[in-house]
């Protein structure tokens, strides 16, 4: 599992658009937060990953890449969200 | 119409930049619309939130694409002297320095909100949503310019999109207004209040200023063009 | 190692018995009201250690020494205190060192109790602390309603520069009395100006905290005992305690004794020499809350077996956190006080996130509806469902811990909640409440 999944709670204000696009892996409770059933996403949700992660409108969502713990820092390195222009999809 | 023929070249320019010009408008004020919707977090199950969100940012894309065909096709035609400096500096041109400025002005505020909104992972989501604003400022600045510096203002149709688009961005305003109650009573009373006296404003200015008489010149057309927009004004007044 | 009463009260007369003299530690010589002088200080525990290292750029031997001595925070999450003090003096930026005594724990007082009457053992933790990581300013974070501990501090801290000269600046520094307000990056939070919120992380405070600087966030006790191991070493500070949890600690005895406040013991002490030297229960007791409010309720029937170590209370899924041990009388209604505390949990959300926000409101009001008998059938498995819900979505373990309190006090007192959901408020849930919930609120 090269990438894993994060919500920010604090930037969090249950748009839900992030369970819309990755149903996978994402569910709401009953206030409509995000649920995260498991937080690993591999190669072939990568893509759908990070189109949620530029869908949220307050960059609540975070897709970040795993690396090495190192004793004393932060085990998870947090990659920007995709530098992706955010209208180049158009929807089906 | 034999005056016209002879400006063909130029007019095709002028009949785009025209053209553009109001599709744009009513790009806009569909993205305002959708904007609304989005904030407001409708969605139906065939309409779902990303469905929403992504609209509004494509449609608001389009609008700009629109915005910059007007823009060019104005600074290209050679009717009336529209240089580059005034497509980004307001009320330093020629031609109808006060209406085309603010223009101008529009345009440099939606530019502000697009590069941002392009940029936005780069910048905070608070900075991004404060000039985000911006958008319900360019809106009533773009209607003004149109009916202020087009030269159809009389024409039914130009009449007729301005309407729809006015009482659409209304609604989508008092909207928003009403989702803010009552956490934010005073930014939405404020909001309800700009509304109205807008409104206001063009029932009392339009019918003595655009759709008036002699507002070519009134509007600052330089005398040079004068009678030239005049009798353009007789020719799409007949349509 | 004894298991027998070690201890030594904070407000008993001088004259008290001590069962051994490896007690009191922290607090010996502490005087029955106001503070310790620099000179008393200096005369009971000798004056402030020099440090020498081998060479300039060297790790600072009192790390080697605080992580020999196995100490362990005190603020309630029990970090090893040399990985932090590690990680801070490694990092390249100059670091701040932050003295937690904001204490927003309303049965909490021994942080307090180390303000007012230990400023200087204290603070000399923070110089120390600030020595061995590099750090040139030492922030005393204090609850901005503990006046007796602000001023004393800033007494101790004017006493200090006055004698020597400061080798680190000193700041004391008012924080709001709310909850969560002690959580390490709802002070760094405060500090840079912010609300005293959580915030999300990374970056943790000690990469990035006050001012962007790394920061040493230590709870006040954590850092007395530092100032006590710089005196008189790791294996001085091993001779008490488990292997586990070396060395003393302060703990908070509240409800129905004798003598509540408080008291130093090893850890590994029982829970009945703790009451017998607060003088004995006054009244049978129902059951004891270790930990906190976001700690865990054992009934009464066990009492007799705890002895007061995390080792020890870990098979009753309860630890010592903060150092909270509140007993319940009962002549109190376990429903109609947890329900209550569950009320005030969910006011002391700080409202940044969803779950937290409306989890702990729908379980206090299912809580209230069960001790008012007028919850639903299937409240009980709303509970469990809710509390799983809150769990780790939250920006910071508020949630945790209410959910820790809320199915601890279920499953504790399974039949008198059974009960109330049948039949309503019983006779007692009418007496005045026991569980303190305002800071000042200890009896």
């Amino acid at each position: 599992m090269s990438h894993r999944l994060r919500v920010n709670p604090i930037a969090c204000e249950a748009h839900g658009m992030c369970a819309e696009l990755l149903p996978e892996r994402i569910a709401l409770d009953e206030w409509g937060y995000p649920l995260i059933t498991d937080d690993s996403i591999d190669r072939s949700l990568l893509d759908h990953a990070r189109r949620a992660a530029q869908a949220c409108p307050t960059f609540a969502l975070l897709v970040e890449r795993r690396v090495e713990a190192k004793p004393g820092r932060s085990s998870v390195k947090r990659a920007p969200p995709s530098g992706d222009s955010p209208a180049v999809t158009i929807p089906p | 119409m034999s005056v016209t023929l002879a400006t063909a070249g130029s007019s095709t320019y002028w009949y785009l930049t025209r053209s553009t010009g109001a599709v744009a408008l009513l790009l806009l004020t569909i993205a305002i619309a959708l904007g609304v919707l989005d904030v407001r977090r409708f969605s139906t199950p065939r309409w779902p939130r990303f469905i929403v969100d992504t609209l509004h940012r494509n449609v608001s894309l389009l609008a700009m694409v629109f915005l910059v065909l007007h823009i060019i096709t104005s600074v290209l035609d050679s009717f009336a002297p529209i240089s580059l400096i005034d497509v980004f500096v307001p009320f330093v041109g020629s031609y109808r320095p006060f209406w085309l400025g603010l223009g101008a002005v529009s345009f440099d505020l939606l530019l502000a909100v697009t590069i941002t909104s392009l940029l936005r992972q780069r910048m905070g989501y608070r900075s991004w949503r404060a000039i985000h604003w911006l958008t319900y400022a360019s809106w009533p600045i773009a209607l003004l310019h149109g009916l202020g510096t087009g030269s159809d203002v009389k024409s039914s149709w130009l009449l007729i999109l301005s309407i729809v688009c006015i009482a659409i961005v209304l609604v989508a305003v008092l909207a928003r207004a009403i989702s803010g109650l009552p956490e934010h009573l005073r930014g939405s009373g404020v909001a309800i209040g700009a509304a109205g006296v807008f409104s206001l404003f063009l029932l009392l200015w339009l019918p003595g200023g655009p759709l008036g008489s002699e507002w070519a010149r009134r509007s600052g057309t330089p005398t040079s063009l004068l009678g030239h927009s005049s009798t353009t004004t007789t020719t799409s007044a007949g349509h | 190692m004894s298991s027998s009463p070690t201890l030594m009260s904070a407000e008993a007369p001088p004259e008290v018995l001590y069962e051994t003299p490896a007690l009191p530690r922290i607090l010996e010589g502490i005087r029955p009201h106001g503070p310790m002088s620099l000179d008393e200080h200096v005369e009971v525990h000798g004056a402030l250690p020099v440090e020498r290292r081998r060479r300039r750029r060297a790790e600072s031997p009192l790390i080697g020494e605080v992580e020999r001595a196995g100490l362990l925070g005190r603020g309630g999450a029990g970090f090893p205190t040399a990985t932090k003090l590690r990680a801070v003096a490694e990092a390249r930026r100059q670091a701040v060192v932050v003295i937690n005594a904001a204490e927003g724990e309303p049965a909490s007082r021994k942080d307090r109790t180390l303000c007012e009457s230990l400023p200087h053992l204290v603070l000399d933790g923070g110089q120390l602390a600030a020595r061995a990581v590099g750090a040139g300013e030492v922030m005393v974070c204090v609850c901005e309603s503990a006046r007796a501990s602000l001023e004393s501090i800033a007494l101790a801290i004017e006493q200090r520069a006055r004698m020597s000269g400061p080798e680190v600046r000193m700041q004391l520094v008012a924080v709001p009395g709310r909850y969560v307000a002690g959580q390490e990056n709802a002070l760094v939070n405060h500090l840079n100006g912010g609300p005293a919120l959580p915030t999300f992380t990374p970056p943790m405070a000690f990469e990035q905290g006050v001012r962007r600087r790394p920061t040493l966030i230590n709870n006040a006790e954590t850092l007395a005992h530092m100032a006590l191991i710089a005196r008189h070493g790791s294996e001085w500070f091993r001779q008490l305690g488990t292997p586990g949890q070396p060395g003393s600690a302060l703990i908070t005895l509240s409800g129905p004794v004798a003598d509540p406040g408080v008291y130093e013991i090893e850890h590994g002490a029982s829970l009945a020499s703790l009451i017998d030297a607060a003088g004995g229960a006054t009244a049978r007791v129902r059951a004891v809350l270790l930990g906190g409010y976001g700690g865990t309720w054992i009934a009464g029937g066990h009492l007799h077996r705890l002895l007061l170590s995390d080792e020890h209370l870990e098979p009753y899924g309860a630890s010592l956190g903060a150092g909270v041990v509140l007993l319940l009388s009962e002549h109190a209604c376990p429903v109609a006080e947890s329900a209550r505390v569950a009320r005030w949990l969910a006011g002391e959300s700080a409202g940044q996130c969803g779950p937290c926000l409306n989890g702990l409101d729908a379980l206090a009001t299912t809580v209230e509806a069960i001790a008012g008998g007028v919850a639903e059938a299937d409240a009980p498995q709303r509970i469990a469902r809710l509390t799983k819900l809150v769990r780790r979505r939250g920006a910071c373990g508020h949630p945790d811990g209410a959910d820790n309190f809320i199915t601890s006090a279920m499953e504790t007192f399974a039949a008198e909640f059974a009960e109330h959901a049948r039949y309503g408020p019983c006779e007692t849930c009418a007496a005045p409440r026991e569980l303190p919930l305002s800071t000042q609120g200890i009896a």
